[in-house]
């Protein structure tokens, strides 16, 4: 199988992740919950993932970086806990269901008010429009550092520049980006970093988390055991345990943390050449077969490693559903979670197929990708 | 190209409950499989069954003595 489905998940990690998993259990008790030596491993283990990923992101300290299941819970903790009612944050037509449902659900039930920057039809905003909808009870902006269905890529440095000049937050989903491009939330202005782990950190499904900049109180999304404090009838307030209620997948964030060595020793910006030379590769491998339509501006130098596209007016549940049985390549097809970006892109009727790279696609991939591409859209 | 042929498409509300049908129908041995939902019927993101259009009734007596709800039978080209 060729494997071109990475913005949904990397199926291909790097060895030590899979070695370090299975290491962990083997030999891991449960981090923060005693002190005999299998706890005290977990504790260690947990704890130097949280030292690699504070340095791998710019995060200046390693107690405010939280380990959550996905990015959907990271967002989820940092929206529900950062806004009150009478608030208003600032989004994008590009985001992912993982930030719009939750604002839209802050929106119904916690009065908290929305505007979104469109994007228009080949899913670009004008960063002008940002500073156009702040408003006395702006608090935030909350965005995607790149669409996952078009790769298209948010200028934080422009984003960040409104949001200081406004005094926001700035809440990144990094999804898209983690791993694969290089962070640095500080330099950038960030505030709050959502990442998964399963993307392109190459680390296990059912790992991820959010980076706060110190400072920034966010309040607990849950509560239960922590391992301290158990008299206490409220939930501790020191980062990181006042988001991290119950056992940590342990074992799953010492895989993550062996990807993050992996990723730190191979270097991001290597990684992101090779990504962004693969999507180009694609792309001007696709873009002037007839009948194939392109989503996105891929006059941009920067960009996630995805390309969108669609073949005549067919469904694009059966150009990926032929992709995979006549050719063995593994695409998505249909609403890729991002109903707003659809609209902008006009595809809601027919979805699109997209086309993701990792560090394990080669060039022999993606030329057997455009050639298939070529042969469903022959006449 | 793309070639279309008539086929029985049958749709669930949740994936749970496709994942839930293919197990049934591949234990019983009969035909078909799991394909992205034709937007003919939804645009939203899901799995249908795929099968030819002569094994509707088998399929549909298999899904209820197993309990699996299907939201919809559909012949159409795809």
């Amino acid at each position: 199988m060729i494997y071109l489905d990475n913005t949904a998940t990397t199926l291909r990690k790097p060895p030590c992740v899979a070695q370090a998993i299975v290491q962990a259990m083997e030999t891991m008790g449960n981090a923060a919950r005693g002190a005999h030596g299998s706890a005290l491993d977990a504790g260690r283990t947990v704890f130097e993932a949280r030292v690699k990923l504070a340095r791998f992101f710019g995060c200046p300290d390693p107690s405010h970086v939280i380990f959550t299941a996905n990015s959907t819970e990271a967002l989820n903790i940092a929206l529900f806990g950062l806004f009150s009612p009478g608030d208003h944050v600032i989004s994008t037509d590009l985001e992912h269901n993982s930030v719009l449902r939750p604002l839209y659900a802050l929106e119904r039930e916690a009065g908290l008010a929305v505007d979104f920057v469109p994007a228009d039809s080949r899913g670009k905003v004008d960063y002008t429009a940002f500073s156009a909808l702040v408003r006395p009870s702006t608090r935030a902006i909350v965005c995607t550092h790149a669409s996952n269905l078009t790769g298209e890529m948010l200028d934080l440095h422009e984003i960040a520049a409104v949001a200081r000049q406004h005094n926001l937050l700035l809440v990144v989903d990094a999804s898209q980006t983690a791993g694969a491009v290089p962070i640095d939330m500080a330099a950038l202005g960030v505030d709050v970093l959502c990442f998964t782990g399963h993307k392109g950190l190459m680390g296990p499904q059912g790992t991820g988390g959010l980076c706060i900049r110190p400072g920034v109180e966010i309040r607990p999304w849950k509560r239960g055991g922590s391992g301290v404090q158990s008299y206490s009838p409220t939930q501790p307030a020191e980062y990181p345990t006042r988001l991290e209620a119950g056992t940590l997948n342990s074992h799953g964030i010492a895989g993550l943390s062996a990807a993050v060595d992996f990723l730190t020793e191979t270097g991001v910006e290597t990684i992101a050449r090779h990504e962004a030379a693969l999507t180009r590769r694609f792309y001007a491998g696709v873009r002037d077969i007839p009948g194939v339509m392109v989503y996105g501006d891929f006059a941009e130098v920067r960009r996630a490693a995805i390309v969108a596209l669609n073949v005549r007016d067919y469904d694009s549940g059966a150009v990926s559903d032929a992709l995979s049985e006549t050719y063995g390549i593994a695409t998505r097809p249909g609403a890729h979670c991002a109903p707003r970006m659809h609209r902008a892109l006009g595809t809601v009727n027919q979805g699109a197929v997209r086309f993701s790279f990792s560090w394990y696609s080669t060039p022999e991939e993606v030329d057997a990708a455009i050639a298939a591409v070529r042969e469903i859209a022959a006449p | 190209m793309l070639r279309k042929t008539l086929s029985l498409i049958i749709t669930f509300d949740a994936t749970v409950q496709a994942m839930a049908a293919e197990s049934c129908l591949q234990a019983l041995g009969l035909p078909g499989r799991l394909i992205p939902v034709p937007r003919e019927i939804t645009a939203g993101c899901g799995l249908a069954w795929k099968a030819p259009p002569e094994a509707q009734e088998r399929l549909r007596a298999a899904l209820e003595n197993a309990n699996i709800p299907a939201s919809g039978y559909h012949v159409l080209m795809v």
